[in-house]
């Protein structure tokens, strides 16, 4: 019987390595006939990110708004006369999975990334960018060190940058002195964010009363937390963490009668659209974002509206992160005048070059412009929750 | 005083689901000797059912509860005809493979039949909140239905195992399945009636979850489910008030751990104390010692 | 002596598989025909392989479910990308992989001997749930600690990078849930199997030698083995330990192919164990040959149904569920076991025919 199970089990495996073999020719003549014949050429834009998994949300978000710029381009003629085909693997936010998916993307022909979504796998990913010298450009890696290589850049704010910019406008704006943190130790982003707020408090003579985490395992019972924040006094609680969970940290301060004013970064973008979620609990809310999908400003009010007709969803920043992205990907590929048919190196030493130069007016800020470490130049917006909507402040 | 009034409670509040989560665990471990990894993604399809009925469909809290216990009842029996039952007298290890099986299966059906997108969950329990001392500690309406609930349960389980036909029938076949077989027990029959109760159970499970925690995405039962294995053996896996005091005591030590020592490394606490009770005591807290035969 | 030569045989097959696979899969990726995602997979395949297989001597020799063999993984993940950030860090790669090793997997052995102390009192199912109690805190605690290192030494804390005190010039090596970062990669595919042949060689001797026999034989019947004088716990532990310095030993390997590490519940929690779970009972309880094979066709298969794109991981669970039911249901095994025979008497039928 086990030899039955042995054999079986070695067929299967031979038969996978066969189709390893195959699936390898089909890339290989792919990627020539790509390079080859110049009426087929395209540019081909990778992504990965969680599409399954607790975190798919995001990644499907990211996935969406790159799709939607590329289509937008295409229709609009391509990016120097080539159309754009974009490739997209799950890496389930796991960085061994990431790089697996990077691999595959590769087989694929992918000349450019606009990812990784989550800043754990990003990290895993922009070393192996790094190695075979390809474009990266991550929509929402949040994670000092991904921009470190030279080749890779960032659309969304890093986690100085936003636990700084918080600190400060709370001082500036006078909104709290004594302020409390609950963030999501299980999760770089939101770890990342904590510390440099912490840091920065000093500075800005804010007082930190109390910081509680809690794990991705644990992530609906802040019962706990919010009683500790709310016997230490706290005037302002920090939430650096995503929509979903704050709106239960929301419902149960309001459960338990404690109405600090909450504070959130551009995880937070997306509360008022969770479908049932009741409004009033989110009442003088504040966020630090990128992007508001209630804008009336162009180029956003467009985005939105697209998003929405070939969607049926209301984008989130990390869509508008990922639609801004290929848009940078696309002036600098346009302002350093690659062709698809260069190597995938050429591209990115070419795009390296010119990411300095060029400017974009994106949906997640105007007239973007990048430094040579990687970061984008843009300002955060502060929005305050007002009667069930986002008021600019 | 008072906060730690609170954290108390919601110990306790917490701790009943784990303790009607748990009692699913146990009974059919009871029973059938396998530990049903797919437990926990059964309290999400729970939880999914009541949020079509009621969000989407605008039907009323009861008979979306009412509903989602069918469904769930539904979905236990057929998973244990068609992925264990044909799995009965291998060996123990394959049935457990298989139960995990099952529920990557139901993880991955609901994440592409509801999308990824976090659902926001409205209450079905619409009881207004107490206070005690001055407002400095609340209880919401779901934390006194939970509790309740936890009680009735566990009451109606005790009532139905030690009084009735179909319960002394579980007890047999929980001792000795071949002596039962011999006394004219249906055990096929018996073992499904135990997924039937434990999945209706789970259903209960997931409502009040989804109440207490409104969101509800194809992972939600993933921890609980865990959390609820754990104290299901916390108490003695097999013994219906051993759940019951095990998923409380669960919920409560948790909750202090959060408050008083460290809310990281509160689940590494859970897990110390549990491996300290079984030290003490290998066989659970209301665990049966069996005496092995040579 | 007869009997002794099949088992000489079949580890010899055992191990020329592995070598046919090596360099099957080196003179693909020599000659240019093997897609980047499978060069990525070569030494991922090689680490579960050992995973797979150290598993396989607590589970399948001495009848012990494990539900947290991830956390001895992570624990040597963790002791090689330390060393790699700090003393390795001047080495040449080939040294500093080897010593990384080694150090993993002592360290896991370490905690293998402290866990097992309380763990293997216990039985069944109960033992499992308090390996998998051990993974969790370990896990839980790894993702939760702080370390750094100035010129006073390493510090530590379990609060945040601040509360370490760095003095200046001082490095946060463990940034908490942010795990270590800049690790050099500096693992391949040559030295991992190396380590599979190393991880199949102490199982095997293991397993085939005087102490084997004793712990299958306490796996067998505790009763009867304790009364012949075999010392129980002894055994048991000798198993316990070494499958956790081997999957110590994988977790370095880990930790030097990607260039950063986290302790999340994907990679070193209850799902990962779950997973080298199924490559034991999918390739055989107590069969290395099987599981070496399970873990490689079962690391490969979600990354072939990639094309199913959202269907991948419901068609995984689908062909999980039905291998399991093929593979152990009573009704099935029963039905396979007829066709042999059948097979077998139309053989036999045809031989005497022929002899006719």
């Amino acid at each position: 019987m086990k030899k039955f199970m042995t054999a079986a089990v070695a067929m299967a495996m031979a038969m996978s390595l066969v189709a390893c073999g195959g699936s390898d020719k089909e890339t290989a003549s792919a990627s020539t006939s790509n390079t080859d014949s110049k009426e087929g050429a395209t540019f081909v834009i990778g992504n990965s990110g969680p599409l399954t998994g607790g975190a798919a949300v995001y990644g499907n978000a990211v996935k969406n708004g790159i799709q939607l710029a590329v289509d937008e381009i295409n229709a609009a003629g391509g990016i120097n006369g080539y159309p754009v085909k974009f490739v997209c693997e799950d890496d389930e936010a796991d960085a061994e999975k990431a790089v697996n998916a990077y691999n595959t993307l590769k087989d694929q022909g992918m000349q450019v990334m606009v990812g990784t979504t989550t800043s754990g796998a990003c990290l895993a990913v922009c070393a192996e960018t790094a190695n075979d010298n390809m474009f990266q450009i991550t929509p929402s890696g949040t994670a000092v060190k991904i921009t470190e290589p030279e080749n890779v850049f960032r659309m969304c704010f890093s986690d100085p940058e936003q636990g700084t910019k918080a600190a400060q406008y709370i001082s500036e704006n006078k909104i709290a002195q004594k302020v409390g943190v609950i963030y999501d130790s299980s999760d770089p982003y939101s770890a990342g964010v904590y510390e440099n707020f912490a840091a920065t408090c000093k500075e800005y003579s804010l007082e930190i009363v109390a910081a509680e985490a809690f794990t991705s395992e644990n992530k609906t019972d802040f019962k706990t937390q919010l009683q500790k924040m709310k016997d230490s006094g706290a005037e302002l609680v920090l939430l650096p963490f995503y929509y979903t969970e704050a709106s239960l940290v929301l419902k149960q301060a309001k459960e338990m009668n404690f109405a600090p004013i909450f504070f959130g970064c551009d995880g937070m973008d997306g509360i008022l659209d969770l479908p049932d979620f009741d409004k009033s609990v989110a009442e003088g809310l504040y966020l630090l974002t990128p992007f508001s999908a209630e804008s009336t400003e162009e180029p956003t009010a467009s985005f939105v509206k697209n998003y929405q007709e070939k969607y049926n969803d209301i984008p989130i920043q990390f869509a508008a992160g990922a639609y801004d992205s290929v848009y940078v990907v696309k002036a600098a590929m346009e302002k350093a005048g690659v062709k698809p048919d260069m190597s995938v190196s050429e591209i990115c030493d070419a795009m390296k070059a010119v990411m300095t130069e060029i400017q974009v007016d994106g949906v997640t800020g105007k007239g973007v412009t990048f430094t040579k470490e990687g970061e984008p130049n843009k300002q955060p917006m502060a929005v305050v929750v007002e009667n069930g909507a986002y008021k600019l402040k | 005083m008072a906060s730690f009034f609170s954290y108390l409670i919601n110990g306790i509040s917490l701790g009943s689901i784990y303790a009607i989560i748990a009692l699913g665990y146990t009974m059919v471990y009871g029973i059938a000797k396998m530990l049903n990894f797919a437990h926990g993604d059964i309290i999400m399809v729970g939880g999914f059912t009541v949020f079509i009925a009621c969000s989407q469909m605008g039907l009323p809290p009861m008979v979306g509860v009412l509903l989602s216990v069918v469904v769930c009842t539904l979905l236990g029996v057929t998973i244990e005809r068609i992925a264990y039952k044909p799995l009965r007298g291998a060996s123990p290890l394959s049935v457990l493979i298989t139960a995990i099986g099952v529920s990557y299966f139901l993880q991955n059906a609901a994440l592409i039949i509801f999308g990824a997108d976090t659902k926001s969950f409205r209450s079905v329990i619409n009881i207004p909140p107490v206070s005690f001392m001055n407002g400095q500690v609340n209880i919401s309406g779901e934390t006194m239905v939970t509790i309740a609930a936890c009680i009735v349960i566990m009451i109606t389980l005790t009532l139905f195992i030690n009084k009735t036909k179909a319960g002394q029938a579980m007890l047999a076949v929980s001792e000795d399945k071949g002596a039962a077989t011999l006394m004219g027990i249906n055990v096929n029959k018996t073992i499904a009636v135990t997924f039937a109760i434990g999945s209706a159970l789970a259903a209960i499970a997931g409502v009040l979850l989804c109440s207490a925690y409104p969101v509800l995405s194809s992972t939600t039962g993933a921890m609980p489910g865990i959390k609820a294995f754990v104290a299901a053996v916390f108490g003695g896996i097999g013994s219906i008030p051993g759940a019951m005091i095990g998923g409380i005591l669960l919920g409560v030590i948790e909750n202090f751990a959060k408050a008083y020592i460290s809310s990281q490394l509160s689940d590494a606490i859970v897990f110390g104390v549990l491996i300290l009770v079984l030290l003490i005591k290998p066989t659970g807290i209301m665990g049966k010692v069996i005496q092995e035969k040579v | 002596m007869k009997k002794m030569s099949k088992k000489n045989k079949t580890n010899l097959i055992t191990y020329g598989m592995v070598l046919v696979f090596y360099l099957i899969m080196q003179g693909l990726m020599m000659s240019g025909h093997m897609s980047s995602l499978m060069k990525g997979l070569m030494v991922p395949l090689c680490y579960y392989m050992i995973l797979a297989v150290s598993l396989n001597i607590v589970v399948g020799a001495s009848g012990e479910l494990s539900l947290g063999h991830a956390g001895f993984m992570c624990i040597g993940a963790f002791t090689g990308a330390i060393f790699a950030v700090t003393g390795g860090k001047n080495l040449p790669p080939m040294l500093e992989i080897v010593i990384a090793i080694i150090l993993g997997a002592l360290v896991a052995a370490v905690f293998g001997f402290l866990i097992g102390i309380p763990v293997l009192r216990l039985k069944g199912d109960y033992l499992a749930i308090v390996t998998l109690a051990f993974g969790e805190i370990i896990k839980n605690v790894v993702s939760a600690v702080f370390v750094g290192l100035d010129s006073a030494g390493f510090h530590f804390s379990l609060k945040d990078s601040m509360s370490l005190n760095l003095l200046e010039g001082g490095e946060v090596i463990i940034n908490g849930p942010q795990g270590i970062t800049g690790l050099p990669r500096n693992a391949t595919f040559t030295i991992g199997i190396i380590l599979v042949f190393i991880a199949l060689f102490i199982s095997l001797n293991l397993l085939n030698s005087r102490h084997g026999r004793a712990i299958m034989a306490i796996r067998d019947n505790r009763i009867a083995a304790e009364s012949i004088g075999l010392s129980v716990s002894k055994y048991k532990m000798m198993a316990f330990v070494i499958s956790a310095a081997l999957a110590g030993a994988a977790g370095v390997l880990y930790s030097h192919n990607l260039s950063t590490i986290q302790a999340t519940s994907k990679n070193f929690g209850y799902n990962q164990s779950i997973m080298i779970l199924v490559f034991v009972v999918l390739g055989g309880i107590g069969n290395i040959r099987g599981s070496l094979i399970a873990a490689v066709v079962l690391t490969i298969l979600p990354e072939k149904l990639r094309f199913l794109s959202d269907y991948r991981m419901l068609i995984y669970a689908i062909v999980l569920i039905a291998i399991m039911l093929l593979n152990s249901a009573p009704k099935a095994v029963q039905w396979r076991s007829q066709m042999l025979d059948r097979l077998h008497a139309k053989k036999k039928v045809k031989e005497i025919s022929k002899n006719e």
